[in-house]
């Protein structure tokens, strides 16, 4: 509750400052500091209790998962505008209104993390977006925003129609929308309206996260839009996305005493071992042949986005600690990436050669978050895919998932290591079109010893889940 | 009136807002077509209600789903907002709102 509550008043205070507030230095400090007051209140909610204490009516429950993530997703946040607020500064001229945004869309996923009843999720799924649209179409003179923005507002609106109707055909079939309450109504037995309801629902979860047959939106979007926020996009939103996904799921597996697999009367792991095969051969054989590397992470974070629906798949208690591991570790590598790209004027291959003659640090730290990201050991990423793949060897008779999985993560270090043979091997000159500074330098290298301590010990991340 | 023609009568509403989505070129058109089907599932959401409401078991039953619909509906709101400074944006840099305008990212 804390987290929700605070983060709204904190982005109508962020949009107060654009008003009463003329410098644009300080915009970024309110920003910061709200966002580890908003850190404080959350963890204090979790170990003792929350500010605010007025009745819910079944609309939200708080559990230690949803406010660990809660924590987690304003770290990385906290991350983000460390390495990366100089970017959004350069963006326009509406600074503060941006900082609002990205603070109104955490609120949304706050939400997410905390739904019981499809309303809330439809509301969080809603206040997650929409800020978005405006930030994707932020530089208003660029034609490839606009065209970003437009796109990503239509496909993400003819999403929002395919969840309503889901919603409305499973209100129909079992008289509630509390979602733990929809799997008993009929003692087991499903209607024809709930399981069509259920399959919207999923296809539209699926556009949010861009899971493979939706996932056409993605690069385009992520390629067309301003680089800080689309490091934004690819690593918070896309975790929120997959947070309301577990969350829908996971309360109606949990609430039946039956097998995850029967609660809705389909064979769900069979339709989630199809769409994770789809989403890995889409994400990671398109982007064998991007050259800009922009696009190339688009592909690369639909490729990840299929290692995270292995939760989806198995949905046990390995899945669970496996996804908190895969959310801190793909959003911190893609986080350090996306910002050093954002300070470079060619986000081609050709962009990155010789970056390590000039800047070694930086070029050090973007190889341990590519390692990282294509699962090597002592990186945070192996870990993440280890505790993926050994959640779906659990469910029987889907060792050929299992099997695919790593192959497509061998394939994955192909076009993350040729952005390294571009920093190492190639003479070049990389320019930037923003400063280096010498906290980005540090915040980066820091990030970049995170990712190897959360590879190194990663139960230190887990224990936090139960202690 | 049975559930039956009311559900048919909001499917079919949603079909064409879809086919619209797919088939249409004219941004403010497909924009239109989305609001359609977001407005059959209001329908949809309505009538449900109605039906619920007409069982015994329980005096507010059914009452959710009209709640749902306002919420839905200053949702809708908002998203219009949006949507339509987004458009304008885009007229004035390309003088018109067709969605063939949609491939410069292509390549």
């Amino acid at each position: 509750m804390n987290a929700i509550i605070l983060s709204a008043i904190l982005g109508v205070i962020m949009m107060f400052c654009s008003a009463f507030v003329k410098n644009k230095k300080s915009y970024k400090v309110v920003a910061f500091i709200g966002l580890i007051i908003l850190l404080i209140a959350n963890i204090i909610e979790t170990y003792s209790h929350s500010f605010f204490t007025f009745p819910l009516y079944g609309m939200l429950s708080f559990d230690r998962f949803g406010l660990y993530l809660n924590s987690l997703i304003i770290v990385s946040v906290i991350i983000y505008f460390f390495l990366s607020s100089s970017e959004i500064e350069h963006v326009g001229e509406h600074v503060a209104e941006y900082f609002a945004l990205i603070i109104f869309s955490l609120c949304g996923i706050f939400i997410l993390t905390s739904f019981s009843n499809l309303l809330t999720l439809f509301l969080g799924i809603e206040i997650m977006s929409i800020p978005l649209y405006i930030l994707t179409g932020s530089q208003k003179m660029s034609l490839i925003s606009n065209e970003a923005s437009l796109k990503y507002f239509l496909m993400g609106s003819f999403s929002t129609g395919l969840m309503l109707m889901g919603i409305a055909l499973i209100y129909g079939g079992t008289e509630t929308f509390d979602i733990a309450k929809i799997v008993n109504v009929h003692g087991g037995n499903i209607s024809f309206l709930e399981v069509t309801g259920m399959l919207l629902m999923v296809a539209s979860l699926c556009f949010k996260v861009s899971a493979a047959p939706f996932h056409f939106w993605t690069p385009d979007v992520y390629d067309g839009a301003p680089s800080v926020f689309t490091s934004f996009m690819a690593t918070i939103i896309k975790i929120g996305g997959f947070i309301g996904f577990i969350r829908f799921l996971s309360a109606r597996a949990e609430q039946t005493n039956v097998d995850y697999n029967n609660t809705f009367g389909i064979d769900w792991h069979f339709i989630f071992a199809i769409i994770i095969i789809a989403t890995l051969i889409f994400g990671n054989i398109t982007a064998i042949f991007q050259r800009s590397v922009k696009r190339m992470l688009a592909y690369s974070s639909i490729a990840q986005a299929g290692f995270m629906l292995f939760a989806l798949f198995s949905m046990n208690d390995v899945s669970k600690e496996g996804f908190l591991l895969y959310a801190v570790a793909y959003s911190f590598a893609t986080i350090g990436i996306f910002a050093i790209l954002s300070k470079m004027s060619d986000v081609t291959l050709d962009g990155y050669n010789g970056l390590a003659k000039t800047h070694p640090a930086l070029a050090f730290a973007n190889v341990i978050f590519l390692l990282s990201l294509a699962g090597i050991p002592l990186t945070a990423g192996f870990f993440a895919k280890y505790y993926m793949l050994s959640s779906a060897v659990e469910v029987k008779g889907y060792l050929w998932l299992v099997i695919a999985g790593v192959i497509f993560a061998a394939i994955s270090a192909y076009y993350y290591f040729r952005v390294i043979q571009s920093m190492y091997f190639k003479e070049g000159t990389t320019e930037f079109q923003y400063e280096i500074s010498k906290p980005f330098t540090i915040g980066v290298i820091v990030l970049a010893i995170l990712v190897i301590l959360v590879g190194v010990f990663p139960q230190t991340i887990l224990n936090y889940l139960y202690f | 009136m049975p559930i039956q023609y009311y559900i048919a009568l909001a499917v079919t509403l949603f079909c064409i807002g879809v086919l619209g989505v797919l088939i249409r070129r004219n941004a403010i058109i497909i924009f239109m077509c989305i609001e359609m089907m977001l407005n059959a599932a209001n329908l949809l959401l309505v009538a449900f209600s109605k039906t619920h409401a007409a069982l015994p078991n329980n005096p507010l039953a059914g009452i959710d789903g009209q709640l749902f619909v306002f919420f839905v509906m200053v949702v809708a709101a908002a998203e219009v907002s949006v949507g339509l400074a987004i458009i304008v944006m885009m007229y004035r840099n390309t003088h018109s709102v067709d969605i063939n305008f949609l491939n410069r990212l292509k390549n």
